[in-house]
Parts: structure tokens; sequence; C-alpha cells
């Protein structure tokens, strides 16, 4: 009744490239949030002057 | 029915058990980067010749979003086609295949990139473009893999034009519509893939009458084939040669359209010649490989073109 679930272990190969995803994403998050701030600072105010 | 869409079926187990190891570079890999080049540099040409001035910002993010677009068609393509690429020599080290990417991790990551690239054209460039872009994945991933590829030996004729499309979504990006120059430039890619895809195809028949694929010189033979490169490559001279014809590029674009269409037209002709063993292979190679540089040399004139008449009309 209370078996824990079996862990699961991951192999070297598997925590590097876990790793090396989890920076890509971060690194590709964080240029877009670097994209949307200079594209609202190009656009200026008509990047907020959209018809609801 | 393809792998992928027999694993989201739930009939095909994912052929990684456990934990991923897929590399970045296998992600990378699901995006098809030589595929992607071309088409960032067709939509690069498009955005640099528009009328007015479009902002560096707004034309990176333009060209960011098509290849992402562009990614994302190709990674949902490799997810659909898992079973296919299995079978074919040419595509058996695709992360699929190889067991490194699960198919549903494949259509997950292609399902995202596709949403944020036309999300993010959308909001920070145009709706027109963003549509255009999203009609452009549907076209390749629902129209030309889902269906025409396995059905039609026309496959790649229709199914090209999803390839055509970048420049008119750049344009769109660029001007804020569509007009008659981005048009020019989809009929000359439109009619540059199948001479392109074809001379592919005679050296790898072997290849798709394997995995059932209903490639011309599956279902029609390499001989009707040779003649079908023949006549598109003919085409593809005075339609390579219209933005010049129309007004829209200078002499120096139109006489390089005629001499490499030209010397298309001679590599069709060497292919529809050697018929026969090693060298009917390497003339197909050749002619591949010379379609590529047509398509380059093409637009990279059309920018340079457009550049020089620029700087022509300040002084």
């Amino acid at each position: 009744m209370d078996e824990k679930p079996a862990k699961i272990v991951l192999s070297e190969e598997q925590k590097r490239s876990r790793r090396a995803r989890s920076i890509a994403i971060a690194l590709a998050l964080g240029a877009l949030v670097v994209l949307f701030y200079v594209v609202t600072l190009v656009k200026g105010p008509a990047v907020l002057n959209r018809p609801l | 029915m393809g792998e992928g869409a027999q694993f989201a079926a739930g009939s095909v187990a994912s052929v990684v058990s456990g934990a991923s190891v897929a590399s970045v570079g296998d992600y990378m890999a699901l995006m098809k980067p030589r595929v992607m080049s071309l088409v960032v540099f067709t939509a690069l040409v498009s955005v640099m010749i528009a009328p007015g001035h479009v902002h560096p910002v707004i034309g990176f993010t333009t060209l960011l979003c098509i290849a992402v677009g562009a990614g994302a068609a190709g990674a949902l393509n490799m997810w659909y086609d898992a079973d296919i690429d299995a079978i074919m020599s040419r595509t058996l080290s695709r992360p699929i295949p190889r067991g490194r990417i699960a198919p549903g991790e494949a259509l997950a990551f292609g399902v995202v990139l596709a949403a944020f690239a036309v999300g993010v054209l959308g909001v920070l460039v145009n709706w027109l473009a963003a549509l255009l872009l999203a009609f452009t994945i549907f076209f390749y991933v629902v129209v030309y893999t889902a269906w025409l590829k396995r059905s039609t030996p026309h496959n790649i004729v229709i199914g090209g034009a999803a390839g055509s499309l970048p420049p008119v979504i750049a344009w769109a990006a660029a001007t804020g519509g569509i007009s008659v120059e981005p048009c020019l430039l989809f009929l000359i890619i439109f009619f540059w893939t199948p001479p392109h895809f074809w001379a592919l195809s005679l050296v790898r028949a072997e290849d798709y009458a394997r995995a059932c694929v209903p490639m011309l010189p599956v279902v029609a033979g390499a001989e009707e084939t040779r003649r079908q490169i023949m006549r598109y490559s003919m085409v593809l001279v005075p339609i390579g040669a219209s933005p010049w014809f129309f007004g829209y590029a200078q002499s120096v674009y139109g006489l390089t359209a005629i001499v490499a269409g030209t010397l298309m037209v001679t590599f069709a002709w060497r292919v529809r010649r050697n018929r026969e063993g090693a060298c009917g292979v390497r003339t197909a190679h050749h002619l591949f490989g010379f379609s590529i540089l047509y398509l380059f040399i093409l637009f990279a004139v059309l920018l340079i073109d457009a550049r020089v008449g620029e700087v022509r009309v300040w002084w």
C-alpha cells in the first residue's frame, strides 16, 4: 500500500544531455525576452497601439 | 500512416525507452538546417529588395521566425515520416530512426516551435506574414508530408509551393502586403523544385521504391523523369529571367538569369543523354549540385542588382 514508486536513475550521458538541453532552452527563452525588449524599443509606442 | 502518426495513435511504441539522451545537436538536425539555410537566404533577399525601409531588428525578427517555422515544419515532417526514414539509406541517420529522439518528443518540439514562430512574427512584425507562415507550415506538413508524398508522383511539384513561400512571407513582413515581385520569386522556386528533387530521386529511386514512396522515377520510370526534368528546366529559363522582363531588375540580373538558366538546361540535357551506370549517376549528381548553385546565384545577383540600382538613384 505504502510502496514508493521505483526511482529512475539517470546515466551520466542522460544527465549531460539533459543539462545541455536545459541550457539551450534557457538561452532560447532569454533571447526571446531580449528580442521582445529590443523590438518594443524599436517600434516605440506603436507596439502598444494595436486594435483589440 | 507514418510512424509518428502511429505513435500518436498508440499503435507503435516509442523508439526511445526511459529518459532521453537526445543532445542539442539532435534537435538541430530535426530542424533540417540545410533546407533552412536556403529558405532563410531567399527570405533575406526578399526583405532586402522590398520597397521602403525595414528596420534591421524587424528584418532579423522576420528571418528568425521564418527559420524557426521552417525548422518546425522539418521536425513535424520527420515525426510523420519516421517509418519511411528508417527504410531509406539517405534518411536512416536522422534522429528518430536512430533512436535519439522519440516521435512524441519530435511532435511536441515541432508544434511548440511552430506556435512560437507564428505567434512572435504576428505580434512583433505583422499578422499577414504570420498567417502566411502558418499556412506554409500547414501546407508542408499536412498537404505535402501527410497527403501528397505517399499518394502521387506529383508530390514534390505541388508540395514545392511550401518551399516557394518564404520570399512571399518576407515581402509581406517588410511591406505589409503582397505584390507581383514576390509572386515572381515564388514562381522561380516553384519551377526550380522539380528538376532539383527529381535529379536526387533518380539516384535514390531504389530507396524510394523500398519505402513505397511514389516518386516519379518509381512510378513513371527514369526515362520519363529525365524528360520532365528537361521540360521544367526549359520553363525555368524565362521564369528565372522574369523579374528582368517585368522591369523589376536590371540587365545584370537578366543576363545572369539567362546564362545560369542555359547552364541548368545543359546539365538537364546531360542527364537526358547519359542514362546508364556511373555516368548517369554522376550527371544526376551534377544537376542536383548545380541546381542549388543556380538558385543561390539568382537570388544573390537579384540582391546585388537591387542595391546597385538604389545607389544609382541616390546619385
